[in-house]
């Protein structure tokens, strides 16, 4: 049954996931944080750190590391299989309406609508994963604020939003410097 | 360009995607970069347009750019077998990857100083995905439509304040594209 249940969760992400990359991320979060409890908020931070840090789109990512934490390796080719499935129909269609027509006004209509509503999930999947750095889950008061993690994402933001630095190197940054401020403490 | 399917084109294909997608950080749209360069300029499967073309239809279509891109050039390539070398050389790095992580992420977390860099890290990650935010939601913002502005307000505070489910917002979405290029299409057949 488990099995099911990640095959048609999985599937729900791959075919409600457009645009890319990050649009993938809040479908993630709502199937597996949510609708599921599969992974509490701070896994799944993590998950999306170790997507982040390793080669391969987010969505397979998950896929494996969700199905393997649920039931084991058969768990997580299946809820791989179950993400590129939509995939695969889809673009094959897509392809031949292509190829028959050259031409998808219809389309990129849709696409012109559907993009400003993917920033919005990103930006609020996003948040909520600043949330969880700066409370850990807990309530919003100002003993249990983090202060570090949100000077860490301060400085973060600044060095790639206005230096252009790489994200994997100010990621790595980010680890070390608060392995060294706990260290120091 | 069927005929091309045999065992060392279906090898290529296979090598080529399970080379690229290993050494691919960043995401869709640089591995489509890393493609051009093998399959148009490196192999001569195609040419740039078509590339282009099949760029776009990859990013068109749900799920996950690499994989999407993947079917269309084999398909494209070697038929069905093509497109299933393909997609299994695209999927194989992180499937692999991703398994050893997991099994040693338990460990992995448990330890003081490596949970205390992955805290950081989650610094870094929320930096990074508002970063990418405020790059995308600029471009909204530029194309100064006030329907998509309002579509990208609306859907947010549905999301974050109301928690409404992210499959109702992106139907929603894309049903009011289709009203608008039906409108769009009127228009122009009345003028």
């Amino acid at each position: 049954m488990i099995y099911l249940q990640l095959f048609w969760s999985f599937l729900q992400i791959g075919l409600f996931s457009i645009g890319g990359g990050y649009a993938a991320m809040p479908l993630i979060q709502a199937q597996v944080v949510q609708n599921h409890p599969w992974l509490n908020m701070s896994e799944f931070t993590d998950l999306v750190t170790i997507a982040e840090m390793t080669p391969g789109p987010i969505a397979i990512n998950s896929a494996t590391f969700v199905g393997i934490r649920i039931a084991g390796i058969p768990g997580a080719l299946i809820a791989t299989f179950g993400c590129i499935l939509p995939s695969l129909f889809i673009v094959s269609l897509l392809a031949f309406i292509y190829y028959r027509y050259k031409k998808l006004s219809v389309l990129q209509s849709v696409l012109a609508s559907l993009r400003p509503a993917v920033v919005a999930l990103i930006a609020s999947a996003g948040l909520s994963i600043l949330l969880q750095v700066a409370l850990g889950g807990q309530t919003l008061a100002a003993e249990n604020l983090n202060f570090i993690g949100l000077a860490l994402f301060a400085a973060a933001f600044l060095l790639l939003r206005r230096f252009k630095w790489n994200p994997i190197l100010v990621m790595c940054l980010c680890g070390m410097g608060n392995l060294l401020v706990g260290l120091l403490r | 360009m069927r005929k091309k399917t045999d065992g060392q084109t279906l090898a290529k294909l296979f090598f080529s995607m399970l080379y690229i997608s290993a050494f691919t950080f960043g995401g869709g749209f640089v591995i489509i970069t890393f493609m051009k360069r093998k399959f148009v300029d490196g192999l001569h499967w195609m040419d740039d347009q078509e590339m282009l073309d099949l760029a776009a239809l990859a990013q068109s279509s749900p799920g996950a750019i690499a994989v999407n891109a993947a079917i269309l050039v084999g398909w494209r390539v070697g038929g069905f077998l093509g497109m299933a070398a393909a997609v299994i050389g695209t999927i194989l790095p992180p499937l692999i990857i991703l398994t050893v992580i997991s099994f040693f992420y338990a460990a992995f977390a448990a330890n003081p100083y490596v949970s205390l860099v992955l805290k950081g890290m989650q610094s870094g990650v929320a930096a990074v995905i508002l970063d990418v935010v405020c790059g995308l939601g600029g471009d909204v913002l530029k194309t100064k439509s006030v329907i998509h502005v309002l579509v990208m307000i609306g859907a947010f505070c549905a999301t974050f304040f109301f928690g409404v489910n992210v499959i109702y917002i992106i139907l929603a979405a894309g049903l009011l594209g289709v009203v608008l290029a039906l409108k769009q299409h009127e228009k122009g057949a009345t003028a």
